[in-house]
């Protein structure tokens, strides 16, 4: 085996190795043991996923798309099954992103969950999810991509459900289950579509066999894009499949950090630059993902403006920036959309780092109506969050800018109605800007709230009652609930190193790719992208130009607004909500999508279930089928039993009988 | 002689065994007149033995008679047993293993 392959391997079963030993061993290490055992299992898979580039690297250009096979599943004519990882620079570059954030949150988690009963679960399953979400990555088939796929959603289930004697949170973790395996079920489907036609389940195969097995547009190859974009989608939480995303927020702040911000909600886009060959092949399928994509990136924009909870306000943004993403990757901006999935994924779960801070000062509330005046008693986290919201808003130098930015520009170089998409994006940058400065005017500026001045005067507010933040149900206080004492970032120095090497990496991530000066991805994963026609696009210089200038600006007038509007004319935002009812009613409802898909698919599902059990089960299954059947067979005995009379010259005269009849019989024939 | 004598007798046999099987109640009369059937086609097993001019059939007759004397004993055993139990040596009587 070559190196390349091992050190996939070991970045595999890190992870593993360490949810098998926190979850075996974890309680009898002493204090935070287990959280450092989780954390070093994490820092090993990082270093070596480090290693894998390196040594991807050092192979041939031609040559840097490696299959390490484990073994065989099935081998037979038409089906290849294998457990088999694909190491090529989208993967690599995947499972370096991956790792390394996940490294960073579990040294964040070390103390923030510090005082949590389940603390060893915690980092149980949070290495877990690293390794479903590595496999997810790494898989060199569809087979292994389902697996890792469900994995992860099994993974997120039970970190939204962490604190499980919150009935909100159980919920939400069924929700996102649910809504989860639907995707998985799009994802299973759109596979069989593709297999039919291609008969591997290999990636790299299906690949090579696309082309003569499909014609460009073919209807099965669009149908299974199209279910495969229902899995990104479920994934992705993008429409109509978004509404677990905001409700994942029940969990805990380093899972919505790392779970719900950097990494699975990214799996969406993953898929699509995985499958870009047969995307390609599909334009109309492509195209549905982008206009979803934009589609999202506004509505969720829209009701980060309008919603109070800290958390969702950031959970809403990750849904708009992932829909840049989507509209990226189905318009052919591979690069960029990768980009801005590793500079969204710092920025971002520096964001939720921050406002984990920010809660904890606030003993668990969450709404930004209770928030105000915390710039002075925590400067650390407001430093962090601002340099989260500026790489999130897109202002210069920081790396949402050039990602953001450049996701844009591609898509104005497709020219036609993408021009559509590129405007909107721009429109969507806007409200960035303005839901994120209005998020963290609202936290950090005005007048201190009581919480702020306790902490300024050097002690942590603590609830007399522990309540449910999002239902005000008083807690259970024995197990399932984020423990009694809360840790902000300027006491922790392992949140202090988590967040500061964030905030480090969201200032300079985005030097990787400045227009015409450096290419270090583009460059990096162009073996991955060598077969398609719109990687090597070369825009023109005016365009570059324009967009950089715009998307500064736009930013810079969405602060603008902000600041206008929450800090220097408070009373704006009264009147403006007041004249603009309806349409704040509809955000702060969240366009309505619970409902609807409450009306439209759980109503009918509940009534047909209640069909089903009252009236098919009862005539049908009980009457029909299990009757029938208990019917026949004591008809039959019966029958059978009058012939047992018990009298013995009554069976030996049936004997006599039945040989003479059979010797006649053949006597008659001979 | 014609091989149709013996076979004429060893049928007057069997049926007379059948008879008996099918008309007596006592098990005891049941077991002579099965032991009857058997020793009629042993009788037919010898004929065709002699018929044929090897031994074939008088091998398969002793072990017909290997096996009714198996018979025999073990039914003999049962009747034993029944009648120190003290139940009814009639097998009319004895019905109860029915459906």
């Amino acid at each position: 085996m070559n190196a390349v392959k091992l050190f996939a391997w070991l970045t595999l079963l890190f992870p593993l190795a360490g949810c098998i030993a926190v979850g075996l061993v974890g309680r009898k290490l002493p204090g935070r043991g287990a959280g450092y055992l989780g954390t070093g299992a994490l820092l090993l898979s990082f270093l070596s996923a480090i290693g894998t580039l390196v040594k991807l690297q050092g192979q041939d250009e031609h040559h840097r798309q490696i299959v390490a096979v484990a073994w065989d599943y099935a081998h037979t004519t038409g089906l290849d099954a294998q457990l088999a990882l694909l190491v090529d620079p989208l993967s690599v570059f995947m499972i370096l992103v991956v790792s390394g954030v996940s490294t960073l949150i579990h040294v964040y988690s070390i103390s923030y969950l510090d005082s949590d009963r389940g603390y060893v679960r915690f980092f149980a399953y949070l290495n877990f999810f690293v390794f479903s979400m590595l496999t997810l990555i790494l898989a060199a088939n569809f087979v292994l991509l389902i697996v890792g796929w469900a994995f992860v959603g099994a993974a997120s289930y039970m970190l939204i459900s962490f604190w499980y004697r919150r009935g909100t949170a159980t919920r939400a973790g069924i929700k996102a289950f649910v809504i989860n395996v639907l995707g998985d079920v799009g994802l299973v489907l759109g596979t069989f579509f593709i297999f039919r036609h291609t008969h591997t389940l290999d990636f790299l195969s299906t690949f090579a066999h696309a082309k003569e097995a499909f014609k460009p547009g073919d209807a099965d190859l669009t149908a299974g894009c199209i279910l495969l974009l229902v899995g990104a989608f479920a994934k992705s939480a993008q429409i109509p499949l978004h509404t677990w995303l905001p409700d994942a927020m029940e969990g805990p702040t380093p899972v919505s950090a790392l779970i719900h911000a950097a990494t699975m909600v990214t799996a969406g886009v993953y898929l699509i630059a995985r499958m870009h060959p047969l995307f390609e092949l599909a334009p109309s399928a492509a195209d549905v993902g982008a206009v979803i994509g934009c589609v999202t990136l506004l509505v969720a924009g829209t009701i980060a403006i309008a919603v109070t909870d800290l958390k969702r306000v950031i959970a809403y943004s990750t849904m708009s920036q992932i829909g840049y993403m989507i509209m990226g990757v189905s318009s052919g901006a591979y690069a960029a959309g990768l980009f801005h999935l590793m500079t969204h994924a710092f920025f971002k779960a520096l964001l939720f780092m921050a406002a984990g801070s920010v809660i904890a000062a606030m003993a668990g509330q969450q709404n930004l109506d209770k928030m105000g005046g915390f710039r002075k008693s925590m400067p650390f986290t407001f430093g962090c969050m601002v340099i989260g919201g500026l790489a999130l808003a897109g202002i210069p130098p920081f790396s949402g800018f050039f990602s953001k930015d450049e996701i844009l520009l591609m898509i104005g170089d497709r020219g036609g109605w993408h021009w559509g998409l590129y405007v909107a994006g721009y429109v969507g940058a806007l409200l960035t800007g303005v839901y994120t400065f209005r998020m963290i005017f609202r936290a950090f500026l005005g007048e201190p709230v009581p919480e702020a001045l306790e902490l300024e005067a050097g002690h942590l507010h603590h609830a007399e009652v522990h309540t449910n933040p999002a239902d005000g149900e008083v807690e259970d206080t024995d197990v399932g609930f984020p423990g009694a004492d809360h840790h902000i970032a300027e006491r922790e120095p392992s949140m202090k190193l988590a967040m500061g090497t964030l905030a480090l990496l969201a200032v300079v991530g985005g030097f990787l790719q400045i227009p015409k000066v450096t290419h270090v991805l583009d460059s990096f994963l162009a073996p991955t992208f060598a077969d398609s026609k719109f990687y090597e696009r070369d825009p023109t210089g005016g365009l570059i130009a324009f967009g950089l200038v715009l998307g500064a600006a736009v930013g810079l007038a969405g602060i603008g607004i902000a600041y206008l509007i929450w800090v220097k004319n408070p009373q704006i935002a009264a009147s403006a909500q007041r004249r603009l009812a309806p349409l704040h009613t509809l955000f702060v409802n969240k366009w309505y999508f619970d409902e609807i898909i409450d009306l439209l698919v759980v109503r009918p599902a509940q009534w047909f279930g209640a069909w089903a059990q009252q009236t098919f089960e009862r005539v049908v299954v009980n009457g029909l089928l299990v009757g029938g059947t208990t019917g026949v067979v004591r008809a039959g005995s019966s029958a059978v039993r009058a012939a047992q009379t018990g009298f013995l010259r009554y069976y030996t005269l049936l004997i006599v009988v039945g040989t003479v009849v059979v010797t006649f019989y053949f006597l008659m024939n001979s | 002689m014609d091989i149709g004598w013996f076979l004429a007798v060893s049928a007057l046999i069997f049926v007379i065994g059948v008879s008996g099987v099918l008309t007596r109640r006592s098990p005891l009369v049941i077991l002579l007149c099965l032991e009857l059937m058997l020793n009629a086609a042993n009788l037919a097993l010898i004929a065709f033995s002699r018929m044929h001019g090897n031994h074939d059939g008088q091998i398969f007759a002793i072990i017909v008679m290997v096996v009714a004397a198996c018979e025999v004993t073990v039914g003999l055993g049962v009747i034993v047993a029944m009648h120190r139990r003290r139940l009814p040596i009639d097998v009319d009587e004895l019905q109860e293993l029915q459906g």
